[in-house]
């Protein structure tokens, strides 16, 4: 079959498009779950400012598709004079950083909302015991609810990473070439249109599959002294 | 702002393209996810296998890949088939592509809204001698809605959202349209904002449709 042949001429350039997908989802997975922590706390925090702030952060990001967040990021700054003129504009004039920060922002929201339930689901008792024994508020949710928290939400988590894999694709929209950048490349020079978007479709599906299976056994490693218990 | 004023027509002809385009791929995908949940849970376990392995497939891939195949693929295989060369329109591999991502996702909250009524109800049904359509339709489908609404709102905002996927493709939809917007106007901050203000609004108004559907259709409930 002569698409194996095809195939094979594209496989170098597909295999760095499977990089910069796996670069992309990483990068903002990593940064993202570290801006969900302060976005969940604020979401459960008491005072109503705060809560609202952060609640109206994570209603724009979920609730807007995430093609406009990219394009209000790698179009939309450039409107502004003061922006090209500054510093900033080395970094939001690339497609790649603008890629990144809009995943990151856009995966915080979800991640963030998540964690708060997390948060909430965290048995009351567990609390009280770490403040009875004379942790700080801030100590007691360094060692006890935050580490209680994520691990509630890992198996939703899962999803939110696998729904990141396949979001990461957007990326070909601002000229990146990413996985899906590449396939549309390669589709739009060789009219193999229907194999080389079934190959993207099954290397993808084996990345979510990877994602699913990886989280699982983290999910395993972080409940083990529950299964000691039982 | 003068020109968000003069281009305000074009915005909301496209947030009526996209609101028609999520309505139809809704009624295909809710009709299309029953089936596909009649098929896991069917006695044919080739069938019920070979559907969970197909939804999962796609449940697994970037939304946008599906279009891109339905729409650039789809216009191959018409062509070879016809040997002339026949256009998919965007619109059409919107709703097609929209629909199955929604029917995938639908027919696992489906079943487990099935499962999730006591068999016992469904044998009473049968014993009074309902037909197999009578009791789905007056037993199992009024139960199916109350489970299954809250999972099937969430699907709702994500269709909602994968719509402006579809201007991409060339449908002149909320997305197209504030692009060509801002493109004509040096302005993309101001229109991809209005753009999201209306998205946003959409969200908004679907939230508390579902909330007040899944009221209703739990207002039984209530009375017991």
């Amino acid at each position: 079959m002569d698409f194996i042949e095809v195939a094979g001429e594209w496989l170098p350039a597909l295999l760095s498009g499977a990089w910069l997908t796996v670069q992309l989802v990483v990068i903002s997975a990593v940064l993202g779950l570290i801006l969900a922590v302060p976005l969940a706390l604020a979401l459960a925090a008491r005072t109503p400012v705060l809560r609202a702030l952060a609640y109206g952060y994570s209603l724009f990001f979920r609730g807007t598709p995430l093609l406009v967040q990219i394009f209000l990021i790698y179009y939309g700054v450039g409107q502004f004079a003061w922006i090209r003129a500054s510093m900033l504009w080395t970094v939001l004039r690339e497609p790649y950083t603008c890629a990144l920060i809009a995943f990151t922002l856009n995966t915080a929201a979800y991640s963030g909302e998540l964690l708060r339930g997390g948060i909430c689901a965290v048995p009351r008792g567990e609390i009280e015991a770490a403040r009875a024994i004379g942790m700080r508020r801030a100590l007691a949710y360094r060692l006890v609810i935050l580490p209680r928290a994520f691990r509630i939400v890992l198996p939703a988590y899962s999803n939110e990473l696998v729904m990141l894999l396949k979001a990461s694709s957007l990326a070909s929209t601002i000229t990146l070439l990413d996985l899906m950048g590449v396939t549309r490349l390669a589709v739009a020079k060789t009219y193999a249109t229907v194999e080389f978007f079934v190959l993207a479709g099954l290397v993808y599906y084996a990345m979510a599959a990877a994602i699913s299976f990886g989280l699982a056994q983290i999910e395993k490693r972080a409940n083990r002294y529950a299964a000691v218990a039982r | 702002m003068s020109n968000l004023a003069a281009y305000a027509h074009l915005l909301a002809s496209g947030a009526a393209v996209t609101l028609c385009l999520a309505g139809m791929s809704l009624m295909i995908g809710l009709v299309l996810g029953l089936a596909l949940a009649a098929a896991k849970l069917s006695r044919h376990r080739w069938l019920a296998a070979a559907v969970t392995a197909v939804a999962d497939f796609i449940r697994g891939i970037p939304e946008f890949l599906v279009l891109l195949i339905i729409y650039f693929g789809g216009t191959k295989l018409l062509s070879d088939l016809t040997g002339d060369y026949v256009e998919v329109s965007p619109w059409s591999a919107g709703v097609a592509a929209l629909s199955i991502v929604f029917a995938a996702y639908a027919s696992e909250t489906f079943r487990g809204a099935f499962l999730a009524v006591p068999r016992g109800q469904v044998e009473a049904a049968r014993a009074y001698g309902f037909s197999r359509w009578l009791t789905f339709r007056h037993v199992q489908l009024p139960q199916l809605w109350r489970i299954a609404i809250p999972g099937l709102g969430n699907l709702w905002q994500v269709l909602i959202k994968d719509t402006a996927l579809v201007s991409i493709v060339g449908l002149d939809d909320l997305m197209r349209r504030s692009k060509q917007a801002s493109e004509t106007t040096k302005e993309p901050f101001t229109f991809f904002l209005a753009a999201a203000t209306i998205y946003l609004a959409i969200t908004i108004v679907s939230m508390i449709v579902v909330a007040a559907a899944e009221r209703r259709s739990s207002r039984f409930l209530e009375r017991a």
